[in-house]
């Protein structure tokens, strides 16, 4: 696998790991390769839910050194992608956010701003206009 | 301050070009993400619109464009400022031309 660490990476966390899946084949289809991206979702039981474990693998799998934005679907996926990012290294953890937005059209939206190489707070930006329209 | 506005206020040469959209279901969303990933290419800002007067939406802001839902058989202008605007113009308006074909890799 090619490595893209230019440009910002995408973690996708949703309860569902269908709908993670199928938000990573959109970003993938949609936008290109260009784009470091890692989705997770679901519990260690198989069941709906989000696992910090698996958060922390999504980051760095995702990993860029411009920074990983995390898009979550809602409750228990932002609070466990809290606690993942504090699971990083130290120096790891000021360089990823997790955004405000929309967990499928706000992935695509951020991949699309990733892939022009954009910094880690306009890709946040594009993720979160959908909301402040 | 609008968009529109902004455009106005600059001095600078403008590059224009424009192009048939002739694309099933219009500028959609992939469609919309090949343009913007195209502008993005470029240093020039680069404004798209749907008259040659305006009002023009910053053809680099994926949310912008996709909310103009614009439908097929619509003429799409690009105007652009900065050094490669020319070239930044003339791209795009190609782009739609080819009804998208061009992966934004090979393109620029």
């Amino acid at each position: 696998m090619r490595t893209h660490s230019r440009n910002v990476g995408i973690v996708i966390v949703s309860h569902s790991p269908d709908v993670a899946k199928g938000a990573a084949d959109m970003v993938r289809q949609m936008v290109g390769n260009d784009v470091p991206l890692a989705w997770c979702g679901g519990n260690a039981d198989g069941g709906l839910g989000t696992n910090v474990e698996a958060i922390v693998k999504a980051l760095e799998s995702a990993w860029s050194d411009r920074g990983v934005v995390v898009m979550v679907d809602m409750g228990g996926a932002e609070t466990n992608s809290e606690m993942a990012i504090e699971l990083l290294p130290e120096k790891k953890r000021p360089k990823v956010v997790v955004c405000n937005a929309p967990v499928v059209e706000g992935s695509v939206m951020a991949a699309t701003e990733s892939s022009g190489g954009s910094a880690i707070e306009k890709v946040r930006q594009a993720a979160e206009e959908l909301y402040s329209r | 301050m609008s968009e529109c506005e902004s455009l106005a206020m600059r001095d600078e040469p403008r590059a224009a070009a424009s192009a048939m959209l002739a694309h099933e279901g219009g500028l959609h969303a992939r469609p919309a993400i090949k343009v913007v990933q195209l502008a993005k290419r470029y240093a020039a800002h680069v404004w798209i619109g749907t008259a040659a007067n305006g009002p023009w939406i910053d053809a680099k802001s994926i949310a912008r464009v996709m909310a103009m839902k614009t439908p097929n058989h619509t003429m799409l202008y690009f105007t652009a400022t900065g050094g490669d605007a020319d070239a930044a113009v003339k791209a795009l308006a190609q782009l739609v031309s080819d009804e998208f074909r061009i992966s934004p890799n090979d393109a620029g």
